[in-house]
């Protein structure tokens, strides 16, 4: 009965109309994912062109704002030049650089410890503290952002980086759930035998459950990085706008084309910075794409 | 369980709330107990904190506990004060009062916000310091029973003296042999062990240490006295290995075994408690006073549920009369740009992974770059595309659509024009996620279904209705409620693409403005911290309502039952 049936279905694979319908659908759908990358790929494209636009005004200055001509009709490297020599940039780029080093290395920490902890361990209070991470989680961040900087400003920590690394690690402790999923899957005999071995709890995840667990270290610790190079709510309460030597790379920009003081001639030395600041998160984030998405998949199904 | 299903709704809230009870009355009836019970050592730690330990010899444990007691006491009574505001028991009087003193051109009033922050502050210190003061009773608890513990030990250990002395005859006449021995002791063992029902542990690990003891007796060939000896050093040994109260050491070094989860989440909730739990605290007291731009350098006061009262029949300012359109427009944008992220993800997904398609990875590449690039780029880079200098209205000049300049966003001239088009620009930032996380359920659907479809006489829109979309709807719908939740609270794509605007009139919120991003301005900008605090209130009530119903009902949650 079955084996008919595939016979019946492979004549009609094999008729020429039927292939013919299937290259035009296929051809279709190769137009519909051109569009569709040119739709996702042009604001970045315009960005980076716009970095290289070195057009004049008539002032014979750099034109700085946004045209509407799609490509550039002078190129050069003149925006990074102005970006180096009239901004703060470098020193915003070695700062973000800093926060999210030290944000990645404590937030990993935190979120691994407080997963295995929740996931592998049994104590008296782990539900309660489940529930109690739960709940608090479900409070909108910026809620405490105002409190936060009181606190800060108590103890004169405003306008300083290890602030911001704080505040940056400070969640890691309730963001647990994909890393939990991760340890969930662990056997549990492997923590059981090496127990009957002798290992103490920390030898344990020291030593046998952190080799293991390359991926969702990997998983964590992208997330926690690129974390800071892309924040500027938290990074903008806490470091202020007024001392410009103590901005990350997304404050640093985004006051320089829209704060306060903003010039208006600057966007083309915004891109330039723009363009700057991606090339190593975009790097990282390719390069590590496998584990994001490995991460990505494995908490949407939780 | 099934049972309990089926009784009255009301009996059932009833037992809950007994449940409840009960399990809030249980700690208090072990504390009052432990007074009761424990030794006079324990009683004196209920009030000198560390006694118990340092009393019997654990010096290092007992001084963590002291000195901790006299920390807090220290800061209770000397109220050191930070910016012209005290801690210790001045901050809970100040909570109160939330301040007093208006003060002058020459002296400094005082700062109704950091009393309130001290005062959250101070109360959660306490809570810690109850928790610590509770482990100090329970640690005298846990050594008393050791020492009891070891006292029916030694009592044990005499009575094995008497018993040696009374077999070493027998041995000494060499009418017994090393088996007799053994038995007889063995037996007497268990026999004191049934009288005292207790120290079965001690038992097997004894009767080891005897054989051993004998039967390197035997081999020797030893004498008698030498015989007796050693077996009552196994004895004595036993017994003062049973009774050792755990040293500092032992204490620190079940930091890395036993009281591990203690290591590991102790960093943790610090930075959760002073980054999260006080300011959420902090907040929450806020929404209960009148701390708002009027109130801005001078003192504020508490004022009960009059802000609630305000936002919720529009009575106040102007500032409460936008709370229901904001939420209204919230839960629009919400609702729609999760439902066209989540099936315009699920189309590409289906477009990429569509078979005969190649380079798969290189499209699922140019798609997840919105992920990988900062959103302060991104979408700074698309708010300026559609400026009206920018290349978008350039295109539609050029095609005659338009004759000049548009505003699409921030600075439009209707409402709508601005919701729409941050609607679709979050299609350009939301489907690449959407379409990450169905590929890799598409991938999983089982193939057999489709089989099972085929021989049916099934097509291509068939089993896409039938099969492919019921499964996905089936798998993602936690991600799809996580996301509807995520939706409301999503900042970064008003507040970069329109601020909010276009603005309304006079008021305090602009057209696109969600909760969160109107609740950003009203602290950031206009200092209205109650009426934020309010809204960060509701939106965390209808975010949590949704969440717990959801995940309630949802299966993953009821296994690990975090939530009952």
């Amino acid at each position: 009965m079955k084996g008919e049936l595939t016979v019946v279905q492979d004549q009609r694979e094999k008729t020429a109309s039927y292939k013919a319908q299937k290259t035009v659908g296929l051809i279709f759908s190769y137009i519909l994912l051109v569009i569709l990358s040119i739709v996702w790929l042009y604001p970045i494209l315009w960005i980076i062109l716009n970095a290289f636009r070195t057009e004049l005004n008539d002032q014979g200055d750099l034109i700085g704002v946004v045209v509407s001509n799609y490509f550039p009709k002078r190129v050069g490297f003149d925006n990074f030049k102005t970006l180096f020599t009239t901004t703060a940039f470098p020193r915003w780029f070695l700062n973000t650089l800093l926060v999210a080093s030290a944000s990645c290395v404590l937030s990993t920490l935190f979120t691994l410890s407080v997963a295995y902890v929740m996931s592998k361990l049994e104590f008296s209070w782990r539900k309660t503290y489940l529930r109690f991470a739960m709940i608090l989680g479900l409070f909108p961040g910026f809620m405490s952002i105002m409190a936060i900087y009181y606190i800060l400003k108590a103890f004169g920590l405003t306008h300083s980086l290890f602030a911001l690394i704080l505040v940056n690690a400070s969640g890691a402790g309730l963001g647990f759930y994909v890393a939990k999923g991760f340890f969930d899957v662990v056997p549990n005999s492997l923590v059981e035998s090496a127990r009957i071995d002798g290992a103490t709890n920390a030898q344990i995840f020291f030593k046998i459950i952190l080799p293991l667990s390359k991926p969702i270290i990997i998983y964590t610790a992208l997330l926690a990085f690129t974390g800071p190079w892309m924040d500027f709510i938290f990074a903008r309460v806490i470091l202020g706008v007024e001392n410009k030597e103590s901005l990350t790379v997304a404050v640093g920009l985004y006051d320089m084309i829209y704060g306060n003081h903003a010039d208006t001639n600057v966007f083309t030395t915004f891109c330039a910075g723009c363009t700057i600041v991606s090339i190593p998160i975009v790097t990282l984030f390719l390069s590590m794409q496998k584990y994001y998405i490995e991460g990505v998949t494995a908490g949407s199904v939780k | 369980m099934e049972r309990a299903a089926k009784k009255p709704f009301f009996h059932r809230v009833g037992a809950w709330f007994a449940r409840l009870g009960k399990s809030i009355a249980k700690p208090f009836k072990r504390f009052g107990l432990r007074f009761k019970n424990g030794s006079i050592y324990t009683k004196i730690s209920y009030l000198l904190m560390g006694f118990g330990n340092i009393s019997r010899g654990q010096i290092g444990k007992g001084l963590v506990f002291f000195l901790i007691q006299v920390a807090f006491i220290l800061l209770m009574v000397l109220c050191p004060t930070i910016n012209n505001t005290p801690l210790g028991y001045k901050a809970y009087i100040n909570i109160v009062t939330l301040g007093t003193n208006e003060g002058d051109a020459f002296t400094h009033g005082d700062n109704s916000t950091l009393m309130l922050l001290f005062g959250v502050m101070m109360i959660i210190l306490t809570f810690v310091f109850i928790a610590v003061y509770v482990a100090n009773t329970r640690s005298s608890e846990k050594t008393d029973q050791i020492v009891k513990k070891g006292e029916t030990i030694y009592e044990y250990r005499s009575d094995m003296h008497l018993l040696v002395e009374q077999y070493s005859e027998k041995l000494s006449h060499l009418s017994l042999n090393k088996e007799e021995v053994l038995a007889g002791l063995v037996s007497r063992t268990d026999q004191l062990i049934e009288e005292n029902r207790r120290l079965p542990d001690f038992r097997d690990k004894y009767v080891e240490n005897l054989k051993n003891a004998l039967e390197k007796l035997e081999k020797e060939d030893a004498s008698v006295d030498v015989a007796k000896k050693e077996i009552l050093k196994v004895v004595d040994q036993e017994a003062k290995e049973l009774i050792a109260l755990p040293a500092f050491k032992d204490d620190l070094h079940s930091l890395l075994d036993g009281q591990f989860h203690m290591t590991m989440m102790v960093p943790a909730i610090l930075m959760i408690v002073i980054f999260t739990l006080l300011p959420t605290t902090f907040m929450i007291c806020v929404a209960f006073t009148n701390y708002d731009a009027a109130h801005q350098g001078t003192l504020f006061d508490w004022t009960g549920f009059a802000t609630f009262v305000q936002i919720f029949n529009g009575s106040g300012t102007e500032i409460s009369k936008m709370f229901f359109p904001v939420l209204g427009w919230t839960m629009i944008w919400a609702f729609i740009a999760t439902f066209t992220n989540y099936f315009l993800g699920i189309f590409l997904a289906l477009l990429i992974n569509k078979k005969g398609i190649k380079a798969k990875v290189l499209w699922r590449t140019v798609f997840i770059m919105t992920i990988a690039l900062p959103q302060f780029i991104t979408l700074l880079a698309v708010r300026n595309i559609l400026s009206n200098r920018g290349p978008i209205n350039q295109l539609l000049i050029n095609l005659g659509i338009i004759s000049s300049g548009v505003e699409f966003l921030g600075m439009a001239t209707s409402g709508l024009t601005a919701r729409i088009t941050v609607l679709i620009i979050n299609l350009w930032i939301g489907v690449p996620y959407t379409m990450l996380q169905t590929s890799g359920i598409l991938m999983n659907i089982p193939k057999d279904l489709y089989e099972a479809a085929t021989i049916d006489g099934a097509n291509k829109w068939q089993m896409f209705r039938s099969i492919t979309f019921p499964y996905i709807i089936f798998v993602t719908t936690p991600y799809l409620i996580s996301s509807f939740v995520g939706n409301i609270t999503s900042f970064n794509i008003i507040y970069l693409l329109t601020g909010g605007g276009p603005n309304n009139p006079g008021y305090y919120a602009g057209k696109t403005d969600l909760l969160v991003t109107w609740l950003y301005k009203l602290t950031m900008d206009q200092m209205e911290y109650n009426t934020a605090a309010v809204i960060s209130i509701m939106t965390f009530i209808i975010t949590a309502t949704i969440t717990l119903i959801f995940y309630s009902k949802s299966k993953a949650f009821n296994e690990e039952d975090s939530f009952q």
